[in-house]
């Protein structure tokens, strides 16, 4: 009796571990299941939506948020989180705008990478070489952006100028039917990163440094140069999605991208990635921003209003950040 | 508890230990305080009319941010990070704007303290939730600032209620001579009568211990998991005052959180609060929300792009935090 009874308990045991290593290992298969929980709902709870017009829409959305969330997942692997993302994308949606008239669209285009660069270098050089901490240090350099994209926008007297046609075809068009042309944008960064990520010394390197910055530094790892090169990667990526925001919305202005930041942060958390540092990846950020895109689709669809939807947002998040917490058992 | 470097001070007597000790910890308030006179004195001298108006400008201003300031130092000293101090404001604005307007100046009273006893649990809810999941202060805040928000919709969603004729009255105005506006004093009273016993308490004691070493404040015997829950529900309910005073400065309640979560981390740090725990005060804090109010004030007296104010307040931010770091670099290595 007692003799079955415990190996039950060892059975039952046993299966949990295993579903609880899975979780650990392979977040994004149980992320995947909850995602395909929440399409399923939105499809039936919806019979009559378009369904291949829903998920062009669905990922035209989350293509910006995933970008920018990509940012957040790098820089928190180094145990980091930078939150001049979203004043960086808005500057380069709308310093493109303003220049584009008199400089044409390759000058329109190259300024704005250019400067998200030295923002990039900024930051790293600031919580790389001067140890600044970089909530602090991106969060100063989010202000001194924002201040100085709305000092041009006096100067330049443009409070909402055209985004060009090409970055609108790329924000908001289709091919193939009904594939979002920001697909296009989208899949080549996804595949850098991922790639950059698992198979490139570097990505190793944001791994070390994040697990364990003393060993990184004792094992020859020049953490600053790899913060500097980090932040401006960082920035360059939100400058793009600042790009897909602004022809996704056919509106460039200083304040475009200020929504997408906390979920961008939030999106990488649910995706797996610990804030602490050396844990995580971008294939879970990817399916964390598209939970989030069809959650948000979902809460409308069914008529809640903007503040319920927030609310049940912020829930989920603790919910899953819960989870990750109790598999890690990470304090 | 700062365990900053002996000076070689050979023969100094005992007083005078004192004094340099008590100098030497207030060494970054005290900057500060310099840096706010000689700002003070130069806002006077690009605009001589400067004068009670001005300071009664700059208290209406700042006072907000002043009590969302003193709100993140208590959570940042006792080791966590609240992001959803600008949504509790919010919440906590909307629901007294909203339920003074079927009240009178008696029954007004009553719906005050309740948004405090409101602002204390909500603080809690964060504590309790940063405890309970073991998920990071900063995104279990950033996560609970969406609810937050969303509770403020749900209450008002446009900007509307009204705000009772006594709290407008309480944030406007001077006491005894027209240099000493009445908003001013009330945030330095409410904050000394709370902060200043609780400091010298036990528990203000444990907050120092759990935010400055987790493990070694567990060993001696405090409570980390409740003193991280008072610490919140402090932030909630100094966050409720900020909320009570947005109500009575605008006279409605407005559902959208303004830029306080963020400006109240840069307020802190720049106030001398380490962002590791254990170390600052809520006057560095309080200063320094009164100097990045004053440079706004003088970039509009000099004419200048008031957006040149929020690129000063990210550079001053930026510099002051590194050099900072430098110098803790440099005594380390010393």
């Amino acid at each position: 009796m007692t003799g079955t009874d415990t190996t039950i308990d060892q059975g039952r045991g046993r299966t949990a571990e295993t579903w609880i290593r899975t979780f650990r290992d392979r977040p994004v298969l149980p992320l995947v299941i909850l995602l395909a929980i929440l399409v399923v709902a939105f499809i039936g709870l919806n019979p009559r939506t378009n369904v291949s017009e829903w998920i062009a829409s669905t990922l035209r959305a989350a293509v910006p948020l995933a970008i920018l969330a990509g940012c957040q997942t790098l820089v928190m692997l180094t145990g980091g989180i930078d939150l001049s993302v979203a004043a960086t994308a808005s500057m380069a949606a709308f310093v493109t705008a303003s220049l584009l008239d008199q400089q044409g669209l390759a000058v329109a285009i190259a300024v704005p990478l250019v400067v998200a660069v030295v923002i990039g270098a900024i930051n790293g050089i600031g919580s790389g070489v001067f140890r600044v901490h970089p909530l602090i240090m991106t969060l100063g350099m989010g202000l001194v952006i924002f201040g100085a994209a709305n000092a041009w926008q006096l100067l330049t007297v443009k409070t909402s100028s055209g985004v060009p046609a090409v970055i609108r075809s790329i924000g908001s068009g289709t091919f193939v039917g009904f594939l979002p042309v920001s697909l296009l944008v989208f899949v080549p960064v996804a595949a850098i990163i991922l790639v950059g990520l698992r198979r490139t010394g570097y990505g190793r390197l944001l791994y070390a440094i994040g697990d364990n910055p003393i060993a990184a530094r004792l094992s020859g790892a020049r953490s600053w140069q790899v913060l500097v090169v980090l932040y401006a990667i960082s920035a360059v990526l939100a400058a793009i999605a600042g790009f897909l925001i602004s022809g996704f919305t056919n509106v460039a202005s200083v304040t475009l991208a200020d929504s997408y930041l906390l979920p961008s942060v939030a999106a990488a958390v649910i995706g797996g990635t610990s804030i602490f540092g050396g844990r995580g990846g971008y294939s879970g950020t990817i399916v964390g921003a598209l939970i989030l895109t069809v959650a948000t689709s979902l809460l409308y669809s069914l008529g809640f209003p903007e503040a319920v939807r927030q609310i049940l947002f912020g829930l989920l998040i603790v919910l899953v950040a819960a989870g990750y917490a109790r598999v890690t058992g990470e304090a | 508890m700062s365990a900053a470097a002996q000076p070689v001070s050979t023969g100094s007597s005992d007083a005078m230990d004192g004094v340099q000790r008590a100098v030497r910890h207030n060494l970054w308030t005290i900057g500060l305080l310099i840096f706010l006179a000689v700002l003070l004195v130069f806002t006077k001298l690009i605009q001589p009319n400067y004068g009670p108006t001005g300071i009664q400008g700059l208290a209406v201003s700042a006072a907000a941010l002043a009590l969302a300031a003193v709100a993140q130092a208590i959570v940042v000293i006792s080791g966590g990070i609240d992001l959803s101090i600008g949504a509790m404001m919010a919440f906590t604005n909307v629901v007294a704007a909203q339920a003074m307007r079927y009240t009178d100046d008696t029954t007004g009273i009553a719906v005050a303290i309740g948004v405090l006893l409101l602002g204390l649990l909500i603080g809690a809810i964060n504590g309790a939730l940063i405890v309970a999941t073991r998920v990071a202060d900063i995104i279990v805040t950033l996560a609970m600032s969406f609810v937050w928000a969303g509770c403020a919709l749900l209450v008002l969603n446009v900007p509307g209620g009204q705000a009772d004729k006594w709290l407008t009255q309480l944030a406007s105005g001077s006491l005894l001579t027209e240099w000493l506006p009445k908003p001013a004093v009330l945030v330095l009273l409410i904050i000394g009568l709370i902060w200043i016993p609780l400091r010298r308490s036990r528990l203000g004691l444990s907050l120092y211990a759990i935010g400055s070493d987790r493990l070694a404040a567990f060993r001696s015997g405090v409570s980390v998991g409740r003193t991280k829950i008072i610490s919140y529900a402090l932030a909630g309910l100094f966050s409720a005052i900020g909320g009570l005073a947005i109500t009575a400065n605008t006279g409605i309640g407005t559902p959208l959180p303004g830029g306080y979560t963020l400006t109240s981390v840069a307020a802190v740090v720049l106030g001398g609060v380490s962002l590791a725990g254990g170390r600052g005060g809520v006057f560095g804090p309080l200063v320094a929300v009164i100097i990045l109010a004053l440079i706004r004030t003088d970039m509009t007296f000099l004419n200048l792009n008031s957006n040149l104010a929020t690129v000063t307040q990210g550079v001053i931010l930026i510099v002051v935090v590194m050099l900072g770091s430098l110098a803790a670099l440099r005594r380390s290595r010393a």
